[in-house]
């Protein structure tokens, strides 16, 4: 039914959004506890930071992404060097290019849900013995995590549809980089290639419903677990 | 010498343009009531009980444990203050059953110091049917009886309530006051009690302690407490009345009477369901008080009670109220300006005080222990003499 590439792109892309989630998830969860709960000086500087990848053209931060990790960078020849990692044109660099435009996605799906979380209730665990990580694990966490599952999701969905960091950081390599968006893109630019982005854009439909349909079912199940009908 | 277990609060903290300056003591036995307006600083004093709030300066000891004292620099963290607390608004963990909320807190204490097992707090508190639900599928009075078990199995030296009751209708308030009574009587835990309602308070507590405008204004016993003509007002209002904490003496099956004595008298109300040697705390209002300079003859009221004045309250419109004491006990009558001035009433004035209805607030156990246990009394009513 599909075609040999066809499977390929479909398989790097699952693979780049579920490791740029995945990857990405811990920090979120920081951010958005630090942007939710603590007051800093700076805090509005750091909160447009975080948000910039939502407001700078994705060539831009393809291109930041370029001069700090690509070989000759700063991070990028340290990583070189020390792990013999190399992040530009492989598909871990289109993780991480997927990964950092997704991120202020994540952070604000995760912090909308601790500030939902009453306070109340933390000082109610308190009370009851529990110590600041007891309470972060057996409280906040847990009810954060309606929050957490639709920002994985939200996350997940963007770096399925990543192109214009992506391109421009790790480039268009075939079974390396070139994911479902970067192999429609270049279908569109081969001639006779009208039906192949036509299949792949059928694809991209139905993966991008399956997630989402997936997302609601979950979050149905999550939301009864915490207690809300 | 050991001095009696007494909690000792004496703090001060500034929120804004509130000014809490708060000093009391109070004997842990019992239920200590916090009363006073919205507004008053209860619920800051209960705060800084728990170590959820830190005052500014002062101390906090309970039972000679120092939990907070801003010149020795301790300030005991919530967590380890096993202080049990009764929010307004239950605060039950949304995502956790009901067993797994009362649990969380005895899990968190060691074994060989937990004297409150589940199963009689579940019994106690009638929630057995509800362990394996969700707090949200829970009524409000249910959500508050969880939450009540809950702080008790969390094995505290003192029970924290926050105005437990406010945020339910009369009918479920009536459903949980009883287990409040019963955790007053059976379970021996000292609790500080959060009200702004004089019929939970009388009906309660032990101890008094009145706020206003962050200032502690009077701590007594209730009994002292409701004649006191300063403090009365802030009790009472138009309901202004001494309380009297009675025994029951006698019951006369023939005329179908109960006598109720206490510390200077005896009243004779319709018979009453309850055992010789019960304790009952009853009110008797001020406007049902009836004053005589000599015993009338040929009247149907029963309870004549004689006394001599002690006080004359302030003016308040047309009427005064009087302070009499009856030998042992005080009591309150509501008069008018003008029968004053006609009876020449003053302190020392020997009168007699006809009592026309009496109402019960609650069964109460003895100061030795002995009391009845047996849960709610004919609690709220008012019976006409």
């Amino acid at each position: 039914m599909l075609t040999p590439l066809e499977i390929e792109a479909l398989s790097l892309s699952l693979w780049v959004a579920t490791w740029s989630t995945l990857a990405v998830l811990p920090f979120a969860i920081l951010v958005a506890l630090v942007l939710a709960r603590a007051d800093f000086w700076g805090k509005s500087l750091f909160d447009g930071i975080i948000h910039m990848p939502l407001v700078l053209p994705p060539v831009v931060i393809g291109y930041l992404l370029l001069v700090t990790l690509g070989t000759r960078g700063p991070i990028g020849s340290w990583l070189l060097e020390t792990f013999g990692i190399r992040l530009i044109f492989t598909s871990t660099g289109a993780s991480v290019a997927a990964g950092v435009m997704a991120f202020p996605l994540m952070v604000r799906a995760i912090r909308l849900s601790v500030e939902a979380i009453d306070g109340g209730l933390e000082a109610a665990a308190r009370t009851l013995g529990a110590g600041p990580i007891d309470r972060f694990l057996t409280i906040t966490l847990p009810l954060m995590l309606p929050g957490i599952l639709s920002g994985a999701v939200l996350a997940f969905a963007a770096s399925l549809g990543e192109f214009g960091a992506t391109i421009t950081f790790v480039s268009n390599i075939p079974g390396e980089t070139r994911t479902l968006p970067l192999a429609i893109y270049t279908a569109t630019q081969t001639p006779d290639g009208d039906l192949e982005a036509a299949r792949l854009v059928a694809l991209s439909f139905t993966l991008s419903l399956g997630a989402l349909i997936l997302s609601e079912y979950l979050g149905r199940r999550v939301r009864r677990m915490m207690g809300r009908p | 010498m050991r001095n009696p277990p007494l909690l000792d609060v004496a703090i001060r903290r500034r929120q804004g343009s509130f000014d809490l300056d708060i000093r009391f003591q109070a004997p842990i036995q019992g239920i200590t009531a916090l009363f006073g307006r919205s507004g008053s600083g209860k619920s800051s004093v209960i705060n800084a009980i728990a170590g959820l709030a830190k005052p500014d300066a002062g101390h906090i000891r309970l039972d000679g444990t120092v939990l907070f004292d801003s010149a020795q620099g301790i300030d005991v963290p919530a967590e380890r203050r096993r202080t049990g607390y009764v929010f307004q608004d239950s605060r039950l963990f949304p995502h956790m059953t009901v067993v797994n909320n009362l649990l969380y807190g005895m899990r968190r204490v060691p074994e060989r110091e937990r004297r409150i097992s589940l199963d009689p707090v579940v019994e106690l508190l009638g929630i057995g049917a509800l362990l394996t639900r969700k707090p949200h599928t829970l009524s409000g009075g249910e959500r508050q009886r969880v939450a009540v078990g809950r702080a008790l199995l969390a094995q505290p030296r003192i029970l924290l309530m926050d105005e437990p009751l406010a945020s339910l209708d009369a009918e479920r308030k009536a459903e949980i006051l009883p287990y409040i009574e019963r955790l007053r009587d059976e379970l021996n835990i000292p609790i500080v009690f959060v009200s702004h309602s004089v019929d939970e308070v009388v009906r309660l507590a032990t101890t008094l302690v009145l706020m206003a405008d962050g200032r502690v204004t009077a701590t007594g016993t209730v009994a002292d407490l409701s004649v006191r003509l300063d403090v009365g007002a802030i009790l009472g209002g138009q309901e202004v009345g001494a309380v009297l904490d009675t025994v029951v003496a006698s019951h006369d099956a023939a005329t179908g009477l109960t006598a109720l004595t206490f510390p200077g008298g005896t009243l004779t109300v319709p018979q009453l369901d309850l055992g010789i040697g019960q304790h009952l705390r009853v009110r008797i209002q001020a406007r049902d008080v009836i004053l005589a300079l000599e015993p009338p003859s040929r009247i149907s009221v029963h309870n004549m009670l004689a006394g001599r004045i002690v006080e004359l309250g302030a003016e308040s419109g047309p009427s005064r109220d009087v302070k009499i004491d009856l030998g042992g006990s005080f009591l309150l009558a509501r008069v008018t300006r003008h029968s004053v001035e006609r009876l020449e009433l003053g302190v020392g004035t020997p009168v007699f005080a006809l009592v026309k209805s009496v109402a019960f607030d609650r069964v109460f156990p003895g100061p030795s222990g002995s009391g009845s246990g047996s849960g709610p009394g004919p609690g709220g009513r008012n019976i006409a003499l």
